[in-house]
């Protein structure tokens, strides 16, 4: 594995380790990590830090839902223009990404309640041209996100044998 | 008849004699503190892989449910072959030249019961892990200990080795990467060992159950050279390399006379080993290279981090290449290893394993596992570092 693919594995468990440690744990000096992580931020590879939340447990109204999306691709730029509408007109749009399959676009957002999130699609996705259906799944119940394991409660159940 | 049965009259004497483990004796303990932590465990912290736990229950569900061979199931043999002989070079028949065994614990325990009888030597550089001891006293063996020291990276060298051979030397035990040192003999290291007993009548034990745990970039084993294969009886397993530990499936190989003595204790003793887990193994062998990559490069960061952060802290040291352990001095405190671990315990409610567990020679040393996550190895330095900033303030 080279090393910027191990500081990456390193960030994508934990945004928070600082320099000194990642050249710990990458087994090199503190230079070399400094260097390789600030080339990767100039390219983008790293595009930001954030911090992983479980809005369930908090006391904030909030749904997911996911949007599937049958396009009629447009002459010249296929789906792209109408990608880059939905993403930069409505901030709630959490992600956007062409998928293979049955449908074309696949819209993540985030609502206070169903209900807008409803009306969010009726309102301004229904009506646009290109846009033949639309399926809107919410999320119920979250198990895993983003690699973790969410109420994860295996305990270590090791123990001294010998 | 008399009414006060007294089990001691009972025992055998050699059973008796043997002491408990060190480790265990001290763990006793751990589970009665309220909010204890320990580093102290001696295996991988991952679940199996998933694709290995499926093999086992597509096992159960086509009902493999009875005895295979005594020597184990054929597939299996041929796949532990064909692995040994990818990464050393070094071929062995399946038919009859490699034993599946309950664990490299029950290959170690037959292999000595085959080979040592009465009043034999058996050669044991310490710190070692604590099973071979007693079996060779149960066997009425002899052990001599060697001394592997930190300013060797507790490696066997020809010179300590060549101080303790005796006529009545039958067995080297080779038990590299080591527990507890985490110490490796590189192919260069185990050359000289070589150059010592080739021209000797000397057995070889080569317990090989951490190889894949190997930080060095290379693994070697003493069967690489020339007439060794004969003369030297490996064992490895599953628990390490794998994370399956809870299977209990290990093996053991080397020439066919002696590995069928071997299985003659194994077929009275044990019959055969758990079929469901030999079922798991070949999918373990043929498709878990993966995960042991996955793993070990795991491994190898937090024993980067714990090694860096306990020199930086004042407990010296050494690099060790592989396994799961380091194995610093303590020296530095004026304490003994065991006062040392049970002032953490008291103090900070953390479990290490005093040095001395594994032989005198690991005094003045503690063991610490890094089969344990980052996050814990973390708030466990934090204890470590607290308790050592408490010590040297009195
Ligand atoms: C050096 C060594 N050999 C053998 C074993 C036995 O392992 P198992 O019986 O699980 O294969 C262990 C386990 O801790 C060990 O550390």
């Amino acid at each position: 594995m080279s090393k910027q693919t191990q500081i990456l594995k390193i960030l994508e468990k934990n945004a928070r380790a600082t320099i000194e440690e990642i050249a710990v744990l990458a087994g090199i000096t503190y230079d070399e990590a400094a260097a390789i992580i600030s080339e990767m931020e100039d390219r983008k590879i790293i595009f930001g830090y954030k911090a992983l939340i479980d809005w369930d447990k908090t006391e904030e109204e909030n749904v997911s839902a996911f949007i599937e999306l049958k396009v009629r691709p447009q002459l010249g730029d296929g789906f792209d223009s109408v990608a880059k509408k939905i993403m930069y007109e409505y901030p709630n749009v959490k992600s956007i990404s062409l998928m293979s399959g049955g449908f074309d676009l696949l819209v993540e957002i985030d609502g206070n309640n169903m209900k807008d999130v409803a009306l969010f699609v009726a309102e301004h996705l229904s009506p646009m041209d290109c846009i033949l259906s639309t399926t809107t799944h919410f999320v119920l119940r979250r198990y895993k996100k983003d690699g973790i394991i969410l109420e994860d409660k295996s305990k270590d159940e090791r123990r001294m044998t010998l | 008849m008399s009414n006060s049965f007294n089990p001691d009259k009972f025992l055998s004497p050699v059973v008796k004699d043997i002491p408990p483990s060190g480790i265990r004796k001290f763990f006793d303990i751990v589970n009665q503190i309220e909010g204890a932590i320990s580093l102290g465990v001696g295996e991988p912290d991952f679940a199996t892989p998933w694709h290995i736990r499926t093999a086992a229950v597509e096992a159960l569900k086509q009902g493999h449910t009875y005895y295979t061979s005594n020597w184990g199931l054929i597939e299996l043999r041929k796949a532990i072959a064909d692995n040994v002989h990818k990464k050393y070079g070094v071929e062995y028949n399946p038919e009859d030249e490699i034993l599946v065994t309950v664990g490299g614990s029950e290959a170690v325990d037959i292999c000595i019961r085959a080979l040592v009888g009465p009043g034999d030597e058996v050669l044991l550089p310490e710190p070692a892990f604590v099973c071979y001891k007693p079996c060779v006293e149960m066997s009425r063996g002899k052990v001599i200990t060697i001394t592997t020291k930190m300013e060797d990276n507790f490696k066997l060298t020809k010179e300590a080795l060549l101080e303790k051979i005796t006529d009545k030397t039958k067995l080297l035990v080779l038990s590299y990467p080591n527990n507890p040192t985490g110490a490796i003999m590189t192919y260069e290291d185990l050359k000289e060992i070589y150059e010592v007993i080739k021209d000797r009548d000397i057995m070889v034990l080569s317990d090989e159950i951490y190889d894949e745990l190997n930080y060095s970039g290379k693994s070697a084993s003493i069967i690489q050279f020339p007439g060794m294969k004969d003369r030297t009886i490996v064992v490895n397993g599953f628990s390490k390399a794998y994370a399956m530990t809870g299977w209990r499936l290990g093996y053991a190989y080397g020439n066919s006379e002696i590995m069928s003595m071997l299985t003659k204790i194994h077929q009275y003793a044990i019959m055969s080993s758990p079929t469901i887990s030999q079922y798991a193994a070949i999918e373990a062998v043929k498709y878990g290279d993966e995960d042991i990559v996955k793993m070990r490069e795991e491994y190898n960061m937090r024993r980067r981090y714990l090694v860096h952060e306990l020199n930086e802290m004042g407990l010296e040291c050494f690099e060790p290449l592989g396994a799961f352990y380091v194995f610093p001095s303590i020296k530095s405190t004026g304490m003994t290893s065991e006062q040392f671990c049970e002032e953490l315990l008291k103090d900070q409610k953390l479990a290490l394993v005093p040095g001395n567990a594994f032989g005198e020679s690991g005094e003045g040393h503690v063991r610490i596992s890094y089969a344990y996550s980052l996050e814990n190895l973390k708030i466990a330095l934090g204890r470590i570092k607290a308790f050592l900033e408490k010590i040297r303030k009195d």
